[in-house]
C-alpha cells in the first residue's frame, strides 16, 4: 500500500520522508502480523503437504468429539465468565456512581486491582483459598460439614477469569453511567417517572453501550486465553487444544491451525456483534454540560446493605492477591487454612537463580513498548497530519491485531519463521527477539490509540506557526510535536510495558529455553510443581508490584500532561 | 409551526405559580436570597439576569430538582414544596433538550403519557397531535441525533406539553440555536404559548429575548429579584442601577445631591452642577442615570446649566444613529446622535459639548 506513494503524484500528498516511513511501517506489519496470520489461515485451508485448497481440516475438526467439546466448553466458559463478572461489576458500578457513597473512589481503585495481576498467578492462589482442599472449604468442612466445588473443572476457570476480568465491565459501565447527562434522568422524572422504572427505561439503556463494550471484551479475552485453563489443568478448551497440538504433535499438524482460525472467527464475530448492537441504536448524542447522574443519599439501612454487598465482592475479588502474598512467604501451605510457617527463602531464590526471568521481562517489555510507541506515534502522525494514500490501511492493520489471539500469533510465528535460519543455523523462530516482536504486535493497538489521542489534542496551528517561522517538517516534529505529545507517548509506553510484562499466550509458544524466558513464563513453569509454588508466588508478587507501579506512573503522567495542557488553554 | 386548531386534549388549564420567601444555599454560598415572586395563570413570564444570578436554580426549584432551605412554592394554589419532581405536573424543557437517544421521536413524546398509564390508542392520538402542533409529524420515527438543533428543540417542547402540565418551564431554550433560528423559534414559542394558554416561565440572560416575547419579567442578580414588571416598565422606571444597566445601555454619573432651600442640585464629582427638576424624586445617595439617546452632542460653543464639555474618544456608525464614546472629566459616557445623510460627524479627539435632557434622566441609588 505504501509503495504507490513514491510516484511523482505522491509529492502533493506527502514528503518522500513520510512515504519512506510509511513503507517501513507497512513492511513491519506485513512481516510480523499479516504474513504469520495469513500463514495460519492458509495452512488451515490447504491440504497437508500439497498446498491444495480444502475444507477437509474443518470437517475433521467438527467430526472430532474432543474439539467440538472443546469448542462448546470455551463458549460456555466465556459466556459464564461474562455473567459472573457482571454480577461482580454491576453493583459496584451502580452504587459508586449513583449514590453519594463514602469511599467510592477507593472502591473503584480496589475494583481495578485484579486486572494488574496475571490471571494465571491468581489461579494458584485461588486454588489454595477456594479449591477442594483450600482454606474456605477446610473451614466450611470443619464448621458445617460440607464443601463448595467452586474451583472444579470449567467452573474453576470461570471463577478465576471472572475475578480477573470483571474490572473491564466495571470500568466501562461506571464510565457510561457517569457520562449520562443528569438532565436525561431529570427529564424522565419531570414526566412522572421514578425509582426502578427510571433505571429500566432511561438509565440502563443509556449505559448499555458501556456494558456491552466491557462484556464483549471480557468474552473475547476469556475465549482466547491459554494460560489460565492450562494452569488449572483444564485441557478441553480451544486455546489449550491448539497449544497442545502444536507443541506435542508438531507444527506440521493442521489441527492447531484450524483451531486458530476458529478462535479468530469467534473473536471477530463477538466484536462485530457488539458494534452492531450499539450502532443499530445510535447513542451518539452530544452530552452538553450536565455532568453525571444525580447522586442520591442513602438511608442508613440502605447504606448498610450497600456496604455489605461491596465488602463481600471486594473480599472475593481481592482474595487472590492476599493468597498470593501469603503463598510467597509460606514454608508449607497445604491442607490447612493458613500456611504452617513463614520465610523469605522464596524471594531469595527468585532474586538469585531466577533473576534471569526478571531481567528478561524488563528487556522484552521495554523493547516491545519502545517499538509500540515509535510505530504507534508514526502511524498517528501519518493519519492525522498527512494525506498519504493508504495511511488508513496502516491504522486498520495495526488495529486488527486486537482480533488476533495470542496463541494464533504464536503459532503463526513458529510456522513462518521456523524455516528461516539465522547465521548460526538455528531457526529464526527460536530467537528471543521474536518474543519481543510478538509482544509489540499484541500491544500495538493500545499504544496507537494513546498516541492518536495525544496528537489529536494538539492544534495544527502550533505546527503551522513553527513552519511559518522557518522550521522544516522534520524539525517541527522534533521541536514541537514530540515535546507536546510526550505525556501521551509516555503513558502509551508505560501501559504497553506493563501489559507486555505479564502477557503469556504468545510467549508460551515462542519460548524455547529457560534462559530466554520472561517472568510470566517462569511463573508458569514454577507453578507446575508443588516445590516451585513458593518461588512462583514470589515472582507473581513481583509482577503485580511491577505492573502496579507502572499503572500508577502512567496515571500520574497522564494527569500531569493534562494539567499542563489545561494551563495552556 | 403549523396553524392546526388546538384540540382540547392539549389545551391546558392554566395555573398560577407563587414562590414565597425562598432561600437556598450551596454549602455556604447563598444562591437564592429571600426570593418571592408571583406568576399569573396563563402568563408568559421571564427570569432575566446575568449568568450565575440564580435563574436556573430558581426554575429547578419550581420543578422540584432543587430543595429550598426555607420558603414555599405554590402551583395553582397548592403547596408543592415537598412533592418530588415526578408528582408535580410541572413541565420542563431542558437547556440541552435532554432527548433520550435510545428512543425515537415518537417514543420520546409518548414517554410521559406512558408513565401516566394513558390507554395506548389515546397515547397514539395525542402524540400525533403534539407532533403536528410543532410541525414534526413527519419525523416521528427518526432518532433525536438525526434532527437539527431546532427540530430537537421542538421535540423537547412537544414531549413536555403533550402531558398537559400545569406550568411550562423553559431554561434558556434558545441558547443552543443559531442567531436566525433564535428569532424564529422565539416567535413560535410565544405563539404556541398563546394557543395553549399555558403558564410559562422562560429563563434567559438575553434582555432582547425577554423583552420581545414576555408579558412580565423578573430581573435577577446575585440571587435577588431586583424588580418585576413589563418590559416597558422596567426600561422606563428601573428600580435601581442594576436594572437600568441590564435593560438597555445607561450612562451613570457619580456625584452628590445638594439641597439649597427648596431648590435641589446635583454636583458631579468633577464640580459641575445641574439643577434637579422639581418633579423628580431623588434619593440622597443618587447617581445621575440617562440613556444614550437622552443626550445630544454639539460643537464646543455655548454652555449652560446642563452642558458638559468632553472629548470624543471613538465613534461607531450604526446606520440610523451614530454612537459616540465621550470622555467627560474622568467618566466615560455614550451618546447616540440621530444620523441623516449629509450630516458631518465628529472625529475622535474633537472637543464637544454634551447636553443631557434632565426631564428624562433618572436618579437612582446603587
Ligand atoms: N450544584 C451546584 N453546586 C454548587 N453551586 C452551584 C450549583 N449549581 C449552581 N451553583 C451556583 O449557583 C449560582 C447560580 O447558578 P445558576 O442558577 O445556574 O445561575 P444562572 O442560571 O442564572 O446562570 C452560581 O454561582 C453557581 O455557581
Ligand atoms: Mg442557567
Amino acid at each position: 500500500m505504501a509503495l504507490a506513494i513514491a510516484r511523482p503524484l505522491g509529492r502533493l500528498l506527502a514528503s518522500p520522508g513520510q512515504a519512506a516511513l510509511a513503507g517501513v511501517i507497512a513492511l513491519f506489519l506485513l512481516l510480523f502480523l499479516v504474513v504469520p496470520v495469513t500463514t495460519v489461515i492458509y495452512v488451515a485451508f490447504t491440504e497437508k503437504g500439497t498446498g491444495v485448497f480444502t475444507l477437509i481440516n474443518f470437517v475433521d475438526f467438527f467430526r472430532t468429539d474432543l474439539f467440538v467439546n472443546a469448542f462448546w466448553n470455551s463458549i460456555y466458559v466465556s459466556t459464564a465468565t461474562v455473567l459472573v463478572a457482571s454480577i461482580f461489576a454491576l453493583p459496584l458500578a451502580y452504587i459508586t456512581t449513583r449514590f453519594s457513597f463514602r469511599g467510592a473512589v477507593l472502591i473503584q481503585t480496589l475494583g481495578f486491582l485484579p486486572l494488574i495481576m496475571p490471571p494465571f498467578a491468581g489461579a494458584v492462589a485461588m486454588q489454595l483459598l477456594f479449591g477442594r482442599n483450600g482454606s474456605v472449604n477446610l473451614l466450611l468442612d470443619d464448621w458445617f460439614g460440607f464443601k463448595i466445588g467452586l474451583m472444579e473443572g470449567l467452573n474453576g476457570v470461570v471463577f478465576v477469569q471472572a475475578v480477573h476480568y470483571f474490572p473491564f465491565i466495571l470500568v466501562n459501565l461506571s464510565a457510561a453511567l457517569r457520562n449520562i447527562d443528569r438532565s436525561m434522568e431529570e427529564a424522565a422524572q419531570n414526566l412522572g417517572c421514578s425509582g426502578f422504572r427510571l433505571f429500566r427505561r432511561v438509565v440502563f439503556p443509556l449505559a448499555l453501550p458501556g456494558y456491552v463494550a466491557g462484556a464483549s471484551l471480557v468474552f473475547v479475552k476469556v475465549f482466547d486465553d491459554l494460560a489460565t485453563p492450562l494452569l488449572l489443568n483444564v485441557k478441553d478448551m480451544l486455546a489449550p487444544q491448539a497449544y497442545l497440538r502444536v507443541t506435542s504433535i508438531g507444527i506440521a499438524d493442521p489441527m492447531g491451525y484450524v483451531i486458530a482460525v476458529v478462535l479468530i472467527v469467534v473473536s471477530v464475530l463477538a466484536m462485530w456483534a457488539s458494534t452492531l448492537t450499539l450502532s443499530s441504536k445510535d447513542y451518539a448524542t452530544v452530552q452538553r454540560g450536565g455532568g453525571g447522574l444525580a447522586k442520591r443519599t442513602l438511608r442508613p439501612w440502605e447504606s448498610a446493605v450497600a456496604y455489605c454487598v461491596v465488602g463481600l465482592i471486594l473480599a472475593l475479588v481481592l482474595a487472590p492477591h492476599l493468597g498470593l502474598l501469603l503463598l510467597s512467604f509460606a514454608t508449607v501451605w497445604s491442607f490447612s487454612p493458613l500456611p504452617d510457617a513463614y520465610t523469605f527463602a522464596h524471594y531469595a531464590r527468585v532474586f538469585g537463580d531466577s533473576s534471569v526471568y526478571i531481567k528478561n521481562t524488563l528487556v522484552y517489555a521495554s523493547l516491545a513498548a519502545l517499538i509500540d510507541v515509535l510505530i504507534g506515534g508514526a502511524i498517528a502522525y501519518l493519519i492525522l497530519r498527512t494525506k498519504l494514500i493508504g495511511r488508513q490501511g496502516l491504522d486498520w492493520a495495526a488495529s486488527a491485531a486486537l482480533a488476533v489471539p495470542g496463541v494464533v500469533l504464536g503459532i503463526g510465528y513458529l510456522r513462518t519463521f521456523y524455516d528461516v535460519p539465522m547465521p548460526d543455523g538455528r531457526p529464526l523462530a527460536t530467537f528471543w527477539m521474536m518474543i519481543v516482536l510478538a509482544l509489540a504486535i499484541r500491544r500495538l493497538p493500545y499504544a496507537l490509540r494513546a498516541c492518536h489521542a495525544a496528537l489529536e489534542q494538539i492544534s495544527v496551528s502550533l505546527e503551522e506557526a513553527a513552519e511559518n517561522l522557518g522550521a522544516t517538517k522534520m524539525r517541527t516534529v522534533r521541536r514541537v510535536v514530540v515535546p507536546l505529545m510526550t505525556g501521551g507517548i509516555l503513558a502509551g509506553f508505560i501501559s504497553s510495558f506493563a501489559t507486555a510484562a505479564v502477557e503469556l499466550s504468545a510467549t508460551l509458544m515462542l519460548v524455547q529455553s529457560n534462559s530466554d524466558a520472561p517472568l510470566a513464563y517462569g511463573l508458569y513453569v514454577l507453578m507446575q510443581s508443588p516445590a516451585g509454588r513458593g518461588p512462583g508466588a514470589a515472582l507473581g508478587v513481583i509482577a503485580v508490584i511491577l505492573v502496579a507501579i507502572c499503572t500508577f506512573l502512567s496515571h500520574v503522567v497522564i494527569e500531569r500532561s493534562q494539567r499542563a495542557k489545561g494551563a495552556l488553554h | 409551526m403549523s396553524q392546526t386548531v388546538i384540540s382540547p386534549s392539549l389545551r391546558a388549564t392554566a395555573a398560577g405559580v407563587r414562590v414565597e420567601n425562598v432561600n437556598l444555599a450551596y454549602g455556604s454560598n447563598p444562591v437564592l436570597k429571600n426570593v418571592s415572586v408571583e406568576i399569573e395563570p396563563g402568563e408568559f413570564f421571564a427570569f432575566l439576569g446575568p449568568s450565575g444570578s440564580g435563574k436556573t436554580t430558581l426554575l429547578r426549584l419550581i420543578a422540584g430538582f432543587n430543595k429550598a432551605d426555607s420558603g414555599t412554592v405554590f402551583v395553582g394554589g397548592k403547596d408543592i414544596t415537598d412533592l418530588p419532581p415526578w408528582k408535580r405536573d410541572v413541565g420542563m424543557v431542558f437547556q440541552s433538550y435532554a432527548l433520550w437517544p435510545h428512543m425515537t421521536v415518537q417514543r420520546n413524546v409518548a414517554f410521559g403519557l406512558e408513565e401516566r398509564k394513558v390507554p395506548r390508542a389515546e397515547i397514539k392520538a395525542r402524540v400525533a397531535k403534539a407532533l403536528d402542533l410543532v410541525g414534526l409529524g413527519h419525523l416521528a420515527d427518526r432518532r433525536p441525533s438525526q434532527l437539527s438543533g431546532g427540530q430537537q428543540q421542538r421535540v423537547a417542547v412537544a414531549r413536555t406539553v403533550v402531558v398537559q402540565p400545569k406550568v411550562l418551564l423553559l431554561d434558556e431554550p434558545l441558547s443552543n440555536l443559531d442567531a436566525k433560528m433564535r428569532v424564529q423559534v422565539r416567535r413560535e414559542l410565544r405563539d404556541l404559548q398563546q394557543r395553549l394558554g399555558l403558564t410559562t416561565i422562560f429563563v434567559t440572560h438575553d434582555q432582547e429575548e425577554a423583552n420581545t416575547i414576555c408579558d412580565r419579567i423578573a430581573v435577577m442578580s446575585d440571587g435577588v429579584i431586583q424588580q418585576v414588571g413589563s418590559p416597558m416598565e422596567l426600561y422606563e422606571h428601573p428600580a435601581n442601577l442594576f436594572v437600568a444597566n441590564f435593560l438597555g445601555s445607561a450612562n451613570i454619573l457619580d456625584g452628590s445631591v445638594l439641597t439649597e432651600g427648596a431648590a435641589r442640585a446635583f454636583q458631579l464629582t468633577g464640580g459641575i452642577r445641574f439643577p434637579i427638576p422639581a418633579s423628580a424624586s431623588v434619593p440622597t445617595d443618587a447617581k445621575l442615570v440617562f440613556r444614550p439617546q437622552d443626550a445630544s452632542i454639539g460643537s464646543t460653543a455655548g454652555g449652560g446649566g446642563n452642558a458638559l464639555s468632553g472629548v470624543v474618544m471613538h465613534r461607531e456608525f450604526l446606520g440610523s444613529v451614530v454612537r459616540y464614546a465621550v470622555r467627560i472629566g474622568d467618566s466615560d459616557i455614550i451618546v447616540d446622535a440621530p444620523f441623516r445623510s449629509g450630516d458631518a460627524l465628529y472625529e475622535p479627539g474633537a472637543s464637544i459639548t454634551v447636553r443631557i435632557s434632565l426631564e428624562s434622566a433618572l436618579w437612582l441609588s446603587s
